[in-house]
């Protein structure tokens, strides 16, 4: 059983990471820890948990700008938020049930650091392009601010690209400004129903393509239909999802349900049922319940036109469902202790992109990579930025890439 | 020049001959420019009170060429500066004399439109405004829309992540890109993301963006498109104070709308415009806005009416909506157009580019009043006002001696006062050599020697565009140490469970 360090403060972080790089101690990263069984196992000689450092320090609505200490729940920020009709437009996802945890947990912190995003993401991007500044403790245990409270800023590097995503393996984030956006007033869905692959793609193609503004585009093929919510019929379906003030949801969804009648039939989700619907996409409903939960996750991320040429590489016995417009697919594979990486692996290689293994046991973890392997000359230049913050490896040491 | 280049390395001046007939072995033809007259036009960027001859001009057309240039610079240790269109505002394409200027204005190619995934893959020298012309025929664009979109380069706008009138909405340049290929200093060549979205590792794109030719030489990038709105208005409004104009930005957003655009001008700026344009904005007014609404008709006619009451609620005097396409682009035309028009008033004019928290305009516009008077020189001023993005235009005379200087330190005392109430050095026009000297202001020795580790990772020898962004160069041996401070640190301290 490894010992936990509950910093304080940012203080304490700071004196936690120097301490444990003056000692060779390897620290394992954590918030709520909603996402721990993401990742290459880890060996740490220890938890620094920051999930103390709790609270918002700074909101201005009509700025668009928070702050809050990293440990803050992610619930309590996205409550506050909607307290004053704002979101983040991000909408990040909840890993939580994944791992049969209950719904809800998980830190502003821990979102960024694994770059959550949701839906919206063909839209409003990842948490990556709402980060606008962060102080954090790297790896020498030296604390680093970058960026600022405003959208538009260029000077310096913008270290907070480097952090969001980085698997805390860089620095422990202790503050961060986040930009927020006002919530849509309204929102609707068009379902196009019964559609196969081939033609589900080619729909959101032809949706995104038009001036709808679509907000989330997702197939939902017929072996998981019955997992989401809002479904007219537990079908195929292919959903659009408009957002915004009421006349113009109320005139994207005539135009939407016009051009996309062609492909099949089409049916309108009032706000209600979308809103249960894209909640449950969201979730990555299917994968979270518990007949699927021992299946390996994989989320991979391509071209949304390559979307079912990638389904065709995969096993048959694997399910599936696509969002953002047939760019992202969530892979649930038939057999526990198998992840099938070979074929994963050879279908990015193919069409581009990469894939992430989200969810499985920790010997497959510890088995096959986790995250997309880097050729040579990219994973020499990742090493060499890891040594840069962390070249002790104190931080979530090879929890991306072995030696990393 | 009151900046300091790093010291010319007499070596490489010694050999420069050499060097000439080398790199002409590597890019043949007109692609290496050694002579003095052909060089001058490379001297400066937009950034002219700044000028330097480079050692020699390279104009590389292929990736391989690009990497055994950088190759075998970094073999034979010579500087590279780094060169798109040259419309850098903080010199960052500001030639050295012992480096040479690598001008990628070859790479001119929009290689393809892929409509299905709404990307383009593009050269890094084809111009902004040349991707959204390209696919404009099928009703796309390319969001970032800085005012220079005719002249500058996607590289140059990925080096400073450009931003432009529309990115409260649309986002900036780092919103807005997917992937690219770059070349490092030493040759080697890697490609980072793709048409996909997300990074598969370290969002080593997203340090990228931003890095003002630092990191590595960009040879190709996979742009977002968007779909053009159906339709677009724009909204005039005029006020009798700066305060007012402010108050009905914040409440605009307060209100939960997001313009497409929503830029500000203060009086100097609105009459040089005027002047130049006739694009028919109020001259008795203290400030004035522009906010644009974008998306179907229906959206934008019920988000005008709203605009237009919140601005009378804000003491609007005057407020006018464009009633055609000719009209929303005349408005726009107009600020579009104020560099040039406060170029026509004043012989010469320092633009500025601070950021700062919205809610700190009316205090930042009465204190640089105050510069204004102690420097004894005139100022106007346009503001992204959505992003707090200011753009204080400094009116100077290079001529009149002494002139240059008070501009110079009118504008830094500009951007301290930016810094001081929250806000950043630079929005979207870069550090460069023109605000290198300032950074300390906003970052400490630690936060500087963080960032310089990542410039290590790319380019260890610091080879690549030397002397911008970072006040003191350090050796990457020296910052890569480990300064341990001793093993009892103060752990019981920290609670354990």
């Amino acid at each position: 059983m490894t010992d936990i360090l509950k910093p304080r403060d940012a203080k304490d972080v700071e004196d936690a990471v120097a301490w444990a790089a003056s000692n060779d101690k390897a620290l394992d990263v954590v918030g709520h820890g909603s996402k721990r069984g993401i990742g290459r196992p880890s060996q740490t000689d220890m938890t620094l948990d920051l999930s103390a450092l709790d609270g918002v320090t700074l909101y201005e609505p009509a700025e668009l700008v928070l702050s809050a200490k990293a440990g803050t729940p992610l619930a309590a920020i996205e409550a506050l938020l909607a307290s004053n009709n704002q979101q983040l437009d991000f909408e990040p996802m909840d890993y939580g049930p994944l791992f049969g945890a209950p719904a809800g947990q998980g830190t502003i912190g821990g979102v960024i650091a694994a770059n959550q995003s949701g839906p919206r993401r063909i839209k409003a991007g990842a948490a990556r392009d709402h980060f606008l500044g962060v102080t954090a403790v790297t790896g020498r245990g030296e604390t680093i601010k970058s960026g600022g409270r405003v959208v538009k800023n260029v000077t310096g590097y913008d270290m907070c690209k480097a952090l969001a995503g980085s698997w805390g393996t860089l620095a422990a984030m202790t503050d961060v400004t986040i930009k927020v956006l006002p919530k849509p007033e309204t929102q609707a869905s068009v379902v196009v129903e019964g559609l196969g692959d081939a033609q589900a793609c080619a729909a959101m193609a032809a949706a995104m393509g038009s001036s709808c503004d679509v907000s989330g585009a997702a197939h939902l093929p017929d072996h998981v239909a019955s997992h989401f919510a809002g479904l007219p019929r537990p079908e195929a379906a292919t959903v659009l999802r408009l957002e915004g003030v009421t006349p113009s949801v109320e005139h994207r969804k005539q135009a939407l349900a016009s051009l996309l009648k062609p492909f099949g039939p089409v049916a309108l989700l009032d706000e209600k049922d979308s809103v249960a619907l894209w909640t449950s996409i969201r979730q990555v409903a299917p994968f979270a319940a518990d007949s699927a939960r021992a299946r390996p996750l994989w989320r991979i991320s391509t071209a949304p036109r390559q979307a079912q040429r990638l389904a065709e590489l995969i096993t048959p016995a694997a399910q599936m469902f696509y969002d953002w417009g047939g760019g992202l697919v969530w892979v649930a594979m038939p057999f526990e202790n198998e992840a099938d990486a070979g074929s994963i692996r050879r279908a990015t290689a193919e069409l581009g992109g990469h894939a992430t293994l989200v969810r499985a046991p920790a010997a497959l973890r510890a088995a096959v990579d986790v995250f997309e392997p880097q050729n040579a000359g990219l994973a020499a230049l990742s090493k060499r930025v890891k040594d840069g913050f962390d070249p002790k490896g104190v931080l979530n040491p090879g929890r991306m890439w072995a030696g990393v | 020049m009151s900046v300091r280049m790093p010291e010319a390395d007499g070596a490489v001046l010694a050999r420069r001959q050499a060097i000439v007939k080398a790199l002409r072995t590597l890019v043949p033809g007109e692609g290496v420019i050694a002579t003095e007259r052909e060089m001058k036009p490379f001297e400066t960027d937009g950034l002219t009170a700044y000028h330097q001859l480079p050692l020699v001009v390279v104009l590389p057309e292929t990736t391989e060429q690009v990497s055994q240039v950088l190759a075998y610079c970094h073999a034979e240790g010579i500087k590279v500066v780094p060169r798109g269109a040259g419309t850098s505002l903080s010199g960052g394409a500001l030639p050295l004399e012992d480096g040479v200027l690598l001008g990628m204005a070859k790479f001119n190619r929009v290689k393809e439109i892929d409509l299905d995934n709404r990307v383009a893959v593009v050269e890094p020298g084809v111009t902004n405004l040349a991707v959204s012309v390209a696919v404009a025929s099928d009703g796309f664009y390319y969001a970032p829309d800085p005012s220079s979109q005719i002249a500058c380069t996607i590289g140059g706008n990925i080096a400073e992540n450009s931003g432009g009138v529309h990115c409260l909405k649309y986002g900036m340049t780092t919103n807005n890109v997917l992937g690219c290929e770059i070349v490092l200093m030493t040759g080697e060549v890697l490609r980072l993301g793709g048409k996909h979205l997300d990074a598969e590792g370290y969002d080593l794109l997203g340090l990228i963006v931003g890095s003002e030719g630092l990191l590595g030489v960009v040879t190709e990038v996979t742009v977002r498109l968007l779909k053009k709105p159906e339709t677009a208005r724009a909204v005039m409004i005029g006020f009798p104070s700066s305060e007012d104009a402010g108050e009905c930005v914040s409440a605009i957003i307060a209100a939960g709308i997001i313009p497409g655009g929503m830029e500000m001008m203060d009086k100097p700026a609105i009459h040089a415009v005027e002047e130049f344009v006739h694009a028919g904005y109020p001259l008795d007014v203290e400030a004035l806005l522009l906010v644009e609404l974008d998306g179907p008709g229906a959206e934008v006619d019920h988000l005008i009416e709203r605009v237009e009451k919140i601005a009378r609620d804000c003491r609007a005097v005057s407020c006018q909506v464009s009633n055609s396409e000719q009209q929303r682009l005349l408005f726009w035309a107009g600020r579009k157009a104020a560099f040039p028009a406060v170029g026509r008033i004043s012989p010469d004019y320092y633009c500025m580019d601070g950021t700062i928290p919205r809610a700190q305009l009316p205090q930042v516009l009465k204190r640089m009043k105050e510069l204004a008077t102690h420097y004894k020189l005139g100022v106007a001023n346009v503001f992204h006002a959505g992003d707090g993005n200011l753009h204080p235009l400094i009116l100077y005379d290079s001529n009149k001696p002494g002139e240059l200087d008070r501009a110079e330190a009118f504008g830094s005392d500009v951007l301290r006062l930016c810094v001081e109430v929250g806000g950043v050095l630079t929005g979207e026009h870069g550090v460069g050599v023109e605000k290198r000297d300032l950074m300390p202001t906003m970052f400490s020795e630690i936060d500087l020697a963080a960032q310089q580790r990542v410039k290590c990772a790319f380019d260890a020898k610091g080879l690549l565009n030397p002397g911008k962004v970072f006040p003191v160069l350090h050796r990457c041996a020296e910052l890569g140490r480990m300064h341990i401070s001793g093993g009892q640190l103060p752990f019981p301290d920290i609670p354990r469970f």
